[in-house]
């Protein structure tokens, strides 16, 4: 199993270099279509230095932001032991040197993340919602399936690749803002060659974001299967996954931190008020539809390895997911566990079908309508503000009357009383 | 005749690969094994708590404790050789899981230890301490299934004089049936 670290690399590596030939490539265009041909290169450059800008204000800023906005806390030593006994018993099955972090969020919508660039940072956060509800082994199974993202790498090759994807979006819709006010090389130009040139500029720029994304989400859902794979063959217990897939799927509140840049980390994808899990795939989602995940688990008939779950997931979806290198790695049968290992209460399982499924066409429609409006720059910036501002300890309100949102800074001791916007009383 | 320093030079770069793999593979069975020693030694802190939830108890089979404290003993005695004394470990661990067992069964007839507060206490941990010691297994055992497999098979083979063969380390659990404290 340590084989498929390195499998993942060379396909990892793959992948982010077409997201930086893009990136190159967008910046090239806008240069064209905005100053003309000659101005290629300096835009290739400036694309590289949006690139650095962003790179480097994600790693100085490293995980807090994404704690900060998910509002978690460490777990403080002696509290929950079986929580961090789970954590424990997952990282030696995966072979992890170190133990990652626990982080625990008091969120009643259940789900966990991972976190962390390289495994001696990782951390694991659940919300207290997900601790409510789910029994030892089905705990196991997610937090197996957090540890495989941590195993796997897939924190630094997301926030890599999404990194990539912010500045070819940041580029097109810079440039595209700019020509529509200032217009392009081709109106204030009579050259032919270059207003050839500035038409194919202009039609990357849009495409590119496009495709990026495209890359960056599809990318994004094979990790959640090689993650569920991984937790299969780690607790060599799939239904355990299987069934806190369910409860979870089945409850799906909203919570609170919806920022799409943490979405990939996330056991499922975090909902926004009003809105469900999905049932069908999208292009641009960052998940795989849960009750397929479910399937699949379901459907590896007795055993736990990565080849069970490619087959099954050939069943299932009709396509593989794992990739023959990891699956060169095994070398011999997995079998399951007929049941989980000890568990304190013993596994009471959720009774099958307990899932509401989703309005099937409604959600993905709108799933759809969605994702093919990603949420524009200053949207992006008050998003991004937010949650610096989060991290560093502000607190939210929301007025009743005007649906103004009040952030208090957490030096300011009197209770707010009136709204500043309406001065109805909160 | 240029193609025959090339040929060399190829070849002895694929040794250096097959070998470099083996070494690797080779360090993740150590490593693993590593880790089974942490997570028996764990195990075999824990049994003079276990044995301590019970000594108050009147009439409770001196027998049983003493198999496993004998068993204890034996297996402490065991580890710590690395992995080539996988097989020893395994018999031993094996008896004292087959121990705890008999101490298990024996504590069903003593409703009110089962439901004591330092049994309570304990329980959670026994639960995890089996459970790191499979899962410590199974890691161990696919760094050997991985292991065994490239050094038996072709190119491996040719340069596998230095790397043994290891053994699988097979303990049967029993602590499986652990007592349920929630009924």
């Amino acid at each position: 199993m340590w084989e498929q670290i390195r499998a993942n690399r060379i396909r990892s590596a793959f992948v982010v270099t077409i997201l930086g030939v893009l990136l190159v490539a967008a910046g090239a265009a806008a240069g064209a279509a905005f100053a003309g041909p000659d101005a290629a290169v300096a835009g290739a450059v400036l694309a590289i230095v949006i690139w650095a800008v962003l790179w480097m204000t994600t790693i100085s800023a490293g995980d807090k932001v994404l704690l900060g906005i998910a509002g978690a806390r460490e777990l403080p030593a002696g509290e929950l032991p079986q929580l961090r006994n789970v954590v424990e018993e997952m990282t030696i099955a995966a072979g992890l040197d170190q133990t990652p972090r626990i982080y625990l969020i008091d969120d009643p919508s259940p789900n966990a993340f991972a976190a962390g660039r390289k495994p001696e940072q990782a951390l694991v956060a659940v919300t207290t919602g997900l601790l409510g509800m789910l029994d030892r082994d089905e705990l196991q199974g997610v937090i197996a399936h957090e540890i495989g993202h941590i195993k796997n790498r897939d924190v630094a090759l997301m926030t890599t690749a999404g990194i990539m994807l912010g500045a070819i979006v940041i580029l097109g819709e810079t440039t595209m803002r700019a020509m529509w006010w200032g217009g392009g090389y081709r109106s204030r130009s009579s050259n032919r060659d270059g207003n050839a040139a500035a038409l194919i500029g202009v039609l990357l720029l849009i495409l590119a974001p496009i495709v990026a994304q495209m890359l960056y989400f599809s990318l994004s859902r094979r990790r959640e299967y090689l993650a569920d794979a991984s937790g299969a063959r780690f607790t060599r217990y799939p239904e355990g996954l299987a069934s806190a897939l369910e409860k979870i799927g089945g409850v799906a509140k909203p919570q609170a931190d919806q920022s799409r840049v943490t979405a990939p980390m996330y056991i499922v994808r975090p909902l926004r008020q009003g809105e469900k899990l999905g049932v069908r795939g999208s292009w641009f989602a960052t998940h795989p539809p849960i009750q397929e995940r479910i399937k699949i688990l379901r459907a590896m008939g007795g055993g736990a390895g990565y080849a069970d779950y490619e087959r099954a997931c050939q069943r299932v979806t009709g396509h593989g997911m794992v990739g023959a290198q990891t699956l060169a790695s095994e070398t011999a049968a997995v079998p399951a566990q007929a049941m989980g290992l000890v568990g304190v209460a013993g596994g009471n399982k959720a009774p099958a079908g307990a899932v509401q499924g989703a309005p099937r066409g409604k959600t993905a429609v709108e799933e759809q309508a969605r994702a093919a409006h990603p949420p524009s720059a200053p949207r992006r910036l008050r998003d991004a503000s937010n949650a610096f501002l989060q991290a560093s300890g502000y607190s939210k309100q929301t007025c009743s009357q005007c649906a103004a949102v009040i952030k208090v800074p957490p030096s300011l001791k009197a209770k707010l009383r009136n709204c500043p916007r309406c001065a109805s009383p909160l | 005749m240029i193609w025959i320093p090339i040929i060399l030079g190829v070849l002895v770069l694929v040794m250096i690969l097959v070998y470099n793999g083996l070494v690797r593979t080779r360090n993740e069975v150590e490593n693993g094994w590593a880790q089974i020693d942490v997570q028996l030694r764990r195990r075999h802190d824990l049994i003079p708590n276990l044995v301590a939830t019970v000594q108050g108890a009147r009439d409770f089979e001196a027998s049983v404790l003493t198999r496993v404290t004998e068993a204890r003993a034996q297996a402490m005695g065991r580890i710590g050789a690395g992995p080539t004394g996988a097989a020893a470990v395994g018999l031993a661990e094996t008896a004292l899981s087959s121990a705890l067992g008999g101490f298990f069964a024996v504590m069903e007839n003593y409703p009110d230890l089962k439901t004591g507060q330092n049994f309570l206490a304990l329980q959670e941990e026994l639960a995890s301490t089996e459970n790191r010691i499979a899962f410590a297994r199974q890691a161990f055992n696919d760094a050997v299934a991985l292991y065994n497999t490239r050094r038996e098979s072709f190119p491996g083979v040719l340069i596998a004089g230095g790397f043994p063969r290891r053994e699988f380390l097979q303990i049967e659990a029993s602590m499986r049936e652990l007592p349920d404290a929630s009924v």
